[in-house]
């Protein structure tokens, strides 16, 4: 049934179809109402024998949700920026003890300077603790990935944290045509969590064992092995999906017009939509450009992504954070994708702190890079002239 | 197969484990344990050698209250809760320190969970820092008593305070000094619903300095002069106390102690050890633990 939602919206109507036991909530901004949607649901009594749980922190939401899972829950919570960073003890925990917890996270920038707005400084900080890490463009993306994200997280092949990664105000606050899933759908692509184990008194096991040095690294191993099969599984999740709702996702990383462009644009999350937009107006101009769009970030598509920018000239990543001391995240991951390939290469780090993007700068970057009128390397968007004071 | 043990690590003599093996032996081994990093931990949970007969989980140094807050609303909504308790085996820096945040988030929403601080006074596990539940006076590494210094100069975090001021159903203090007082407490805690905060004196062979044989000594002491009062707050009343016949002076428990042995020479000991005995005082005056 096709509504006109918000984002917050579109994650609490696919949580609740996805059945949690146990869901911990801390608001922060933009995150809080994908929270009070489901309390508002809770309240009402529409999750079942679902337990809601306000937490006297984003820390401690994510410890409940550690107990819960190890306990044989299904669970959930929705977070970002400080709060995910306050987390992230608990989340590398909860990915070496391979606990399957769902995380929306509404992508904002980090402190400081405290801002609420959106880029993506926040998860690319998780970026190797074990934790599945996707990016949606809509709010359909955004509703569809919800009960992909608890498949895959809980398949016995992978067993991993899953954090959805949509970007805060721009999909969270924008009111969407959605096709809201109905409970049939969901219930016939996911069914109830059966953990290979979990803590019970009929079966007493230890959670959290500690690793001398002589094990210690196994049990890296197996994580980085979960994680590089997690790359097979999620596909097979999306061809499922796509079977049952007809709306296929494009697997990890999404390629157009890559076959034969010699500019091709990287983008991940919500600014795609503008890209797409401007390539596709190069396009109808003769201009050679294409776009790839990253959906999976961790585990990194490797394959996909050196596929779709083998026949590129010159590539160009719009980043939506910054690896202080380097670059651009994204661009550093793609690079070591297409090791051995000698394109020209660009990134510009742009929309930092929630700052406009507009169509225009998108189109200069991409016309000036294509022309050749830009240095190969990292680049900030547009910044306003300003004296740094260096005492 | 037993609760607790055989196979872990603890120096002979240590408190924990006697603590441990007490609660989980008056819960007949139905319950499901957090436990936070620490000693405990450290001695019990090592790959393969796990000492836990019953399911046990450890996350994180500070997170164990919540973590057992979350176990306990899985078996609500898994309806399993005629399983077992909840109970989270924390130390006191885990508990007066760096956990306490998650422990009042839990204590305040008053998760059915029985929470057991053993409290060894430092970090233990770690070779003797300074903790919250540090009591006066003691010599630590991270305060050591030097020329200067005469070790801890603050006071020991009043928990029992602080947990009856959540309003929860349970608080008690315990010692491994007495152990049928200590599993009357546990069973009484897991008859009633809701957060119990139960607070086990429990001696450090090598913190504080005392040999294998003098943990139930150290720990009785700690009793008799009333440094360590054995007492029972329900719904917020405090409803027993154990008494103390013929009090003794604090210096009786000091002196079996390598942690307090500089009080006795340091410049500024005595005025420590009048600052304890007169903790002690206002102890049994409080609680009216002089018979």
């Amino acid at each position: 049934m096709k509504k006109v939602v918000r984002g917050f919206y579109s994650i609490a109507h696919s949580v609740k179809l996805c059945k949690p036991n146990v869901i911990a909530a801390y608001p922060i901004t933009p995150q809080t109402e994908i929270v009070e949607n489901l309390a508002k649901m809770y309240s009402n009594g529409e999750l079942g024998d679902c337990e809601y749980v306000t937490a006297e922190s984003e820390f401690g939401a994510a410890s409940i949700l550690v107990g819960a899972s190890a306990a044989g829950a299904r669970t959930f919570t929705a977070t970002c920026s400080q709060g995910l960073v306050l987390m992230s003890e608990v989340l590398l925990n909860a990915a070496g003890m391979r606990l399957p917890i769902v995380i929306v996270n509404t992508n904002r920038a980090l402190s400081a300077p405290l801002s609420i707005w959106n880029d993506h400084q926040d998860s690319m900080l998780l970026r190797d603790g074990g934790l599945i890490q996707i990016h949606v463009e809509t709010n359909q993306e955004a509703h569809d990935m919800v009960p992909l994200a608890f498949k895959v997280a809980e398949n016995p092949r992978v067993m991993l944290p899953f954090m959805v990664n949509m970007d805060g105000f721009k999909l969270t606050h924008a009111y969407e045509p959605v096709d809201l899933l109905d409970q049939e759908i969901v219930d016939s692509f996911l069914p109830p969590y059966e953990p290979p184990v979990y803590m019970t008194t009929k079966n007493p096991l230890t959670f959290g064992s500690y690793a001398p040095p002589h094990c210690y690294a196994e049990f890296r191993v197996t994580l980085q092995n979960a994680m590089m099969r997690a790359l097979d599984e999620i596909e097979k999740a999306y061809k499922d999906w796509a079977e049952i709702t007809g709306r296929y996702w494009g697997g990890h990383a999404v390629g157009e017009y890559t076959d034969d462009a010699e500019l091709v644009v990287v983008s991940m999350g919500s600014l795609t939509g503008m890209v797409r937009d401007v390539v596709n107006e190069m396009r109808r101009e003769g201009k050679k450009v294409g776009l790839l769009k990253l959906r999976t970030f961790r585990p990194f598509p490797v394959k996909e992504v050196r596929n779709a920018l083998k026949n590129a000239n010159k590539i160009l990543v719009f980043e939506r954070a910054v690896s202080f001391g380097y670059e651009g995240p994204v661009g550093i991951e793609v690079k070591s994708a297409i090791f051995g390939f000698t394109p020209e290469f660009y990134s510009f780090a742009v929309g930092l702190g929630g700052r406009d993007v507009p169509r225009e700068e998108i189109v200069k970057i991409i016309g000036d890079v294509y022309e050749g009128k830009v240095e190969q390397g990292f680049h900030f968007g547009t910044i306003k002239e300003f004296e740094e004071v260096v005492v | 197969m037993s609760f607790f043990g055989p196979g872990h690590g603890a120096c002979p003599g240590c408190g924990l484990t006697i603590a441990t093996r007490n609660v989980l032996e008056a819960l007949e081994g139905k319950c499901f344990v957090s436990n936070s990093t620490g000693c405990l931990e450290i001695v019990s949970s090592q790959y393969e050698r796990s000492a836990w007969g019953v399911p046990y989980i450890h996350s994180l140094f500070e997170n164990a209250a919540a973590v057992a807050a979350g176990i306990e609303l899985a078996l609500k909504a898994l309806k399993r809760t005629d399983e077992g308790k909840v109970v989270v085996f924390a130390g006191d820096g885990a508990t007066a320190d760096i956990g306490i945040g998650p422990l009042s988030g839990m204590l305040d929403r008053n998760h059915d969970v029985i929470y057991i601080c053993l409290d060894n006074e430092a970090y233990q596990n770690t070779g003797n820092q300074q903790s919250g539940l540090t009591p006066t006076g003691s010599n630590t590494t991270t305060m050591p008593a030097g020329e200067l210094m005469p070790g801890k100069t603050g006071r020991k975090k009043d928990m029992i305070s602080i947990a009856v001021g959540h309003g929860i159903p349970y608080v008690a203090t315990a010692t491994v000094a007495f152990y049928a007082d200590l599993r009357r407490k546990v069973k009484k805690a897991a008859e009633i619903e809701g957060a119990k905060y139960i607070q086990i004196h429990t001696p450090c062979v090598t913190g504080w300095g005392i040999d294998g044989k003098q943990t139930l000594e150290s720990a009785r002491l700690a009793f008799e002069t009333a440094l360590y009062p054995i007492i029972e707050y329900e719904n917020g009343e405090l409803t027993k106390v154990r008494k103390i016949k013929d009090r003794k002076p604090v210096e009786e428990y000091l002196r079996i102690q390598r942690r307090f042995r500089h009080l006795f020479k340091h410049p500024k000991g005595q005025e420590i050890i009048r600052i304890l005995q007169k903790i002690a005082d206002d102890n049994a005056a409080k609680f009216n633990l002089d018979v």
